[in-house]
């Protein structure tokens, strides 16, 4: 293996990530709204309606009732406004944190596998020594190792903020549980192969990084429906959810991987030329 | 010109219902600047994609450098160096950047990679603005610091596409001329796919001529001049008293067509190389005073156009 070749490749692409805003700004400003933006504003909301949350004690009771008992246990101290609080901070908004590493994945892979062809720079790649292996490797590790620098970034931030927000109810640092350290180490890695085993998929199929940037939006929906399920009583982001949610993702992208695999032989990349 | 780096056997690729590439079978030898030329879409870029191991044939095999190129891939390409139709040069990042990469790519020593490529941009002229982003530089630059991107390694093998294009005539004459040294000097194998004629002419030891991917035609210019019939076109200068005589023994000759470009000069096209001395015995036994016979060879590109025509007659 070429692995001198196959950094070379990874250092490249990632300098032109860092140098080019219309794929770095998503990669910033999407975490910051998700992870930082949104509980605070959360946070804040609560903080200002307490009172009228109190008066829809019935509403608060009925989700409640989908909540596993031994959640609601870890926030006894939280009284009723803490824990809904909470629980849109720890639970609710779990899955959309597996937007970070989906969008990130597919917008840097979208860049790297049809942005080059566009901007004609893939050709003299594609004149190397490496092998179409080495460079789908190459390819794959940019994307992979950005959206995990970007979503184990984001957690920390979300982490720091999440317990400043719920100190005045919880009153010690309560966060990150084990629901979530699955969802940054085994889930997140994961949703990052699928997207990016997603845009390889589809690499060969459109003509220009718009095209695939676009898909991007596509993919983030089943994403958004974990999310509905959750606040519709029908899933819960527990351990036992989460492990298998990562399977599935895991064995999604080494499928969608292996069915692309094909599309990124140069004979086809040439063969579109 | 030694043994032949390059071995083409029926080499044929389709795409879909087009035959790009379609039976070619030709030596390149070691050391030889070669040309394959052809209008857009006659094959000569696939033919490059072939023989480098980005393509498969569909039939027929290759032999380059020694190496199978599907089999021999990345091998392959380890010897030879290709400069792509566009730069392809990363507009993001700096010309000593992109050379980096490939110098990465290519597995040159560590320790000789900062000395070859000042060494290259220093050829190149572009040493000076080496840390600047190439989105910032013309596109003459571009294609010289491709140029210097192809010539890294050190190649064995060069194929060159359009390697003038963007350039400005004295960069043009520079390449040239680096082309020269490399083949004659270094003693590199060249392959150029061009559609300058010109230029075709000036470098290449010999040139294959595609159409709609066959091989039309293959040869040197003389060799290619031979196979439209071998009519040399030449002027003779003779005594205007004797203009008249020399007429009436060139329509004695068989195929021999003259006009009277002035009363002491005709340029007479259709007699073959082979008979031109038997011509000038005959008009001087028939009493033409003859000053003076100027051969004058087909250029390329007339060649080029007569083979096309008689390509299209068929």
């Amino acid at each position: 293996m070429n692995w001198r070749g196959i950094f070379a490749v990874v250092r490249k692409d990632l300098k032109v990530v860092v140098r080019s805003p219309i794929i770095l700004l998503p990669m910033i400003i999407l975490p910051l709204i998700l992870q930082v933006a949104m509980p605070i504003g959360l946070g804040v909301a609560f903080n200002l309606a307490a009172e009228a949350a109190s008066d829809e004690a019935d509403d608060i009771s009925e989700f409640l009732e989908v909540i596993p008992e031994e959640v609601l246990t870890t926030l006894e101290t939280a009284g009723e406004e803490g824990t809904i609080l909470i629980l849109f901070l720890v639970y609710l908004f779990a899955p959309l944190y597996l937007i970070v590493p989906l969008m990130v994945s597919s917008v840097i892979a979208a860049d790297s596998f049809v942005g080059e062809r566009e901007r004609k720079t893939l050709e003299a790649l594609l004149y190397s020594p490496l092998t179409d292996m080495e460079l789908l490797i190459a390819k794959m590790m940019t994307a992979w190792v950005a959206a995990m620098v970007v979503s184990v970034g984001s957690f920390l931030i979300y982490a720091v903020a999440v317990n400043v927000i719920a100190w005045p109810y919880m009153g010690r640092i309560f966060f990150p549980n084990a629901t979530w350290l699955l969802l940054v180490f085994w889930v997140a890695p994961g949703v990052a192969a699928l997207g990016l085993a997603a845009t390889v998929l589809i690499s060969s199929r459109v003509e220009t990084f718009q095209e695939a940037y676009q898909f991007g939006g596509v993919i983030v929906l089943p994403v958004v429906a974990l999310m509905l399920g959750q606040i519709g009583g029908l899933l819960f982001f527990g351990p036992v959810l989460v492990s298998l949610l990562g399977i599935f993702a895991w064995g999604l992208s080494v499928i969608l991987l292996l069915i692309g695999y094909d599309s990124f032989s140069r004979d086809t990349l040439f063969a579109k030329m | 010109m030694g043994s032949s780096a390059i071995t083409l056997e029926n080499l044929t690729r389709r795409f879909d219902d087009l035959v790009a590439v379609d039976h070619l079978t030709f030596d390149i030898g070691e050391g030889e600047v070669f040309g394959l030329l052809g209008h857009n879409g006659a094959g000569k870029t696939t033919t490059v994609r072939l023989l480098s191991g980005v393509l498969s044939p569909d039939d027929g095999s290759a032999r380059v450098l020694g190496l199978d190129p599907q089999k021999n891939g990345a091998d392959l390409r380890r010897r030879i160096g290709v400069l792509t139709e566009t730069p392809s040069i990363d507009e993001r990042l700096s010309a000593r950047e992109n050379l980096t990469i490939f110098a990465d790519l290519f597995g040159i020593p560590s320790d000789d990679v900062t000395p070859r490529i000042d060494a290259l941009l220093e050829r190149f002229e572009l040493l000076e603005r080496a840390a600047e982003k190439t989105s910032e530089y013309s596109k003459g630059m571009k294609q010289r610091l491709a140029l210097a991107r192809t010539l890294l390694h050190e190649p064995d093998l060069i194929f060159l596409d359009e390697p003038t294009a963007g350039l400005d005539p004295i960069a043009a004459r520079d390449v040239r001329d680096m082309i020269r040294r490399l083949s004659g000097d270094e003693g590199r194998t060249i392959v150029m796919a061009t559609h300058n004629l010109a230029e075709a002419q000036r470098l290449c030891h010999r040139v294959a001529v595609l159409e709609h991917g066959r091989l039309l035609a293959l040869g040197t210019l003389r060799e290619l001049n031979e196979r439209l019939g071998g009519a040399l076109r030449f002027t003779l200068e003779l005594d205007p008293t004797t203009c008249e005589t020399a007429q009436q023994t060139l329509r004695a000759m068989d195929g021999a067509t003259f006009e009277l470009e002035r009363p002491d000069t005709l340029t007479v096209t259709g007699v073959p190389r082979a008979h031109i001395p038997e011509m000038i015995t005959a008009l001087a036994g028939a009493g033409v005073r003859l000053y003076r016979v100027e051969p004058q060879e087909a250029s390329l590109e007339e060649l080029y156009f007569a083979l096309h025509a008689t390509e299209e007659r068929r």
